[in-house]
């Protein structure tokens, strides 16, 4: 019985987000069928589309980047008890500040102004995630509404100093002018490409492994999860539950902060209008299915990106599938990896047990 | 009647426009949250049945049947809903979430596949919209000094769904106040454990809550696709699913103070399309982009106590039972 126990415990956590998202998949299959296309036909159009060369593998990883970080970014403050539903305005703000720093001090100084620019986005995002975390820890607001409203309040701020002030003159789409070459993320789409791939995916990889570290192996990762897992316990034991509810929110901003760099300062080369398309909502659904573990979280991240760049070239050669049955896949897996994680969960572990017992 | 008068009661008359979405999501979303299910999913109920009632509008050329079919695929998502988040006990923020995503991809999917338009649906003539009602007396009374004009261009032209949206304000209020259902429900957000030593479901009350609250969010929808617009277009909610939250919100909670609040956040809507670029007296050009986000900073505020004090449900996203 021990031994069923241990192995249930070592299969459950990979088997029930894979079964879950099993789930998805046949009911996103129906609904491919239901808009009258092949859904086997859908599937190897995406799988081909995601990986079938080197270009498509590049743009893959390129949107991973941006959901490994949003991922993370929902994951760490998780960790510590809190929901951080804002990476989108984390995000929107990161890049404001990233891209301040690409047009004021970029042509003074050329490259090092990329670390610098680094930085700010990651600034950015913490200090958007900031007053939330503040007012969560000493007026008791909630966190999932006010992260909420930031993003709307981001996206309004950004709309205003986009088409009103940092428009390039004399053009009518609301963009920046280009950022100087010299401050440009290095690409990596020599390796992969062509394609936007570019060093901010290495560096979110870095990330990942130094949040499991900080989560693990450190002591202000253990105060974190002690705040997040029992806070009256964690209080007692002399921990400050406010103080790491901040830090864990702030670090999880100065991530989401990063897909401006990765956006930015790696493929579009200037700021433009609502440039985080989602990618903070969808870090949802990446911490979900990858359990809140920065392992999961980039395996997760790698099948939306996946998911992603398949869904382009799903357009264009069943047009009748839109692009936005990506999007129906993304709500299927937030669904079943998240709000209904518990659906198959007793039966497997009902069979699971049997099987070891017998 | 002064041009500035008229220009007011313009801006009167599209705040009501604009406000009867909001008022009845906020209200649905008042029935689910007073029963303890947070509902970050209005956006998804509404853009749900402003596709399917747009969409069953345009085949069968009825309005009606495309107000049933709205109001039905809202209840549908609210049953999923309260599956997930009461049967299922799931992260209820996480369902909203998961649903608005969903709603989001399926509606373009499915409009495009049925209708063969790039994730719309036709557009919807006259007769399969719910079109403006003159209300009686209109023509009669339109002469009368001040009344006359605030009649005719206030009070009278509107489509039906924004009068059963004024008639939901006294309802909800009297539905929560004064009947045993309301009281159980109220109850049910605050302490459930009271509510089911006293022998009555919880899960039932949360089901029933929801449902209204699909019903309210399928006529909002409707609203949006076929009386405000004629015809549903992708992401036609755009985000006036989480503003209703944030009137329900800053409504505390209560009908009337919500409605208000739907109203507030409509003028400042109504306003800023009118202030575009028009210098004012005192303040200048006012930046119009900035006017948008004065309702989710007020309600940033409020919930930080910083003006007034809005307080939430008790029970409000707990999962019942807390541990089974």
């Amino acid at each position: 019985m021990t031994r069923a126990i241990t192995l249930r415990r070592r299969v459950e956590p990979a088997l029930i987000p894979l079964i879950n998202l099993a789930a998805a998949l046949v009911l996103s299959a129906i609904v491919v069928l239901a808009a009258g296309s092949d859904p086997v036909e859908a599937m190897v159009v995406l799988a081909r589309g995601a990986a079938g060369d080197r270009a498509s593998l590049g743009y893959t990883l390129y949107y991973a980047t941006n959901f490994i970080l949003t991922g993370l970014a929902v994951a760490l403050p998780f960790h510590a008890g809190v929901f951080n539903i804002g990476g989108e305005g984390q995000a929107y703000i990161g890049g404001l500040l990233a891209s301040l720093v690409c047009l004021f001090i970029g042509p003074a100084i050329g490259w090092p102004a990329i670390p610098l620019a680094v930085l700010a986005a990651a600034a950015g995002g913490a200090l958007w995630a900031l007053v939330p975390a503040w007012l969560f820890v000493t007026r008791g607001s909630h966190v999932v509404i006010t992260t909420i409203m930031f993003n709307f309040i981001a996206s309004a701020v950004m709309t205003f100093l986009i088409v009103n002030v940092l428009i390039a003159p004399g053009q009518s789409s609301p963009e920046s002018v280009a950022f100087p070459v010299t401050v440009w993320m290095p690409s990596l789409g020599a390796l992969l490409g062509p394609s936007p791939l570019n060093l901010t995916f290495p560096l979110a990889l870095v990330l990942a492994a130094a949040v499991s570290i900080l989560l693990r192996a450190s002591r202000r990762g253990f105060e974190l999860r002690a705040a997040g897992a029992n806070p009256e316990a964690a209080r007692a034991a002399g921990i400050s539950t406010g103080a790491a509810t901040i830090l864990a929110l702030m670090l999880g901003g100065a991530i989401a902060g990063l897909v401006a760099v990765n956006e930015l300062m790696g493929a579009q080369h200037r700021l433009l209008l609502d440039f985080p398309a989602g990618y903070g909502f969808m870090g949802i659904a990446v911490a979900l299915m990858g359990r809140n573990r920065p392992l999961g979280i980039c395996l997760a991240a790698l099948f939306f990106g996946a998911l992603y760049q398949g869904g382009t070239e799903l357009s264009f050669e069943m047009p009748k599938v839109t692009r936005d049955i990506v999007v129906v896949i993304e709500g299927l897996t937030v669904l079943f990896c998240g709000a209904l994680e518990n659906l198959f969960r007793a039966r497997i572990a009902r069979w699971l047990g049997r099987e070891m017992v017998a | 009647m002064s041009e500035a008068g008229t220009e007011l009661l313009s801006i009167v008359a599209a705040t009501l426009r604009l406000s009867a979405p909001l008022v009845l999501a906020a209200l649905g979303g008042l029935f689910s949250e007073r029963s303890g299910i947070i509902d970050i999913g209005l956006e998804a109920k509404m853009l749900g049945s402003a596709f399917a009632s747009a969409a069953v509008a345009s085949v069968t050329g009825s309005a009606w049947a495309g107000l049933g079919a709205g109001i039905a695929a809202a209840v549908l998502l609210a049953l999923l809903h309260a599956f997930a988040a009461v049967t299922q006990r799931g992260d209820q923020v996480v369902t909203g979430m998961a649903l608005n995503i969903l709603v989001a991809g399926l509606a373009p999917v499915l409009a495009t596949a049925w209708f063969h338009l790039d994730g719309t649906t036709p557009a919807l003539p006259e007769s399969a919209r719910f079109g403006e009602l003159a209300l009686p007396g209109a023509t009669a009374l339109a002469e009368l000094p001040f009344f006359g004009p605030v009649y005719v261009r206030v009070i009278s032209g509107h489509n039906g769904i924004l009068y059963f949206a004024a008639l939901a304000i006294p309802l909800a209020t009297l539905a929560l106040s004064r009947t045993r259902f309301g009281l159980r429900l109220r109850a049910v957000g605050e302490n459930p454990d009271a509510v089911d030593t006293a022998g009555i479901s919880v899960a039932w009350l949360r089901y029933r809550a929801l449902v209204i609250t699909g019903v309210l969010c399928g006529l909002a929808g409707a609203y949006l696709s076929m009386a405000a617009g004629a015809g549903f277009t992708r992401n036609m909610t755009a985000g006036r699913g989480y503003l209703a939250l944030a009137a329900l919100i800053f409504g505390r909670w209560r009908p009337a103070p919500t409605a208000l609040a739907c109203l507030l956040f409509a003028f400042a809507d109504a306003a800023q399309t009118r202030l575009q670029g028009v210098a004012l007296p005192i303040a200048g050009v006012i930046p119009v982009e900035l006017v948008s986000a004065l309702p989710y900073a007020l309600t940033v505020l409020l919930l930080a106590g910083f003006v007034g004090v809005s307080r939430a449900p008790r029970a409000l996203g707990i999962p019942y039972p807390a541990n089974r």
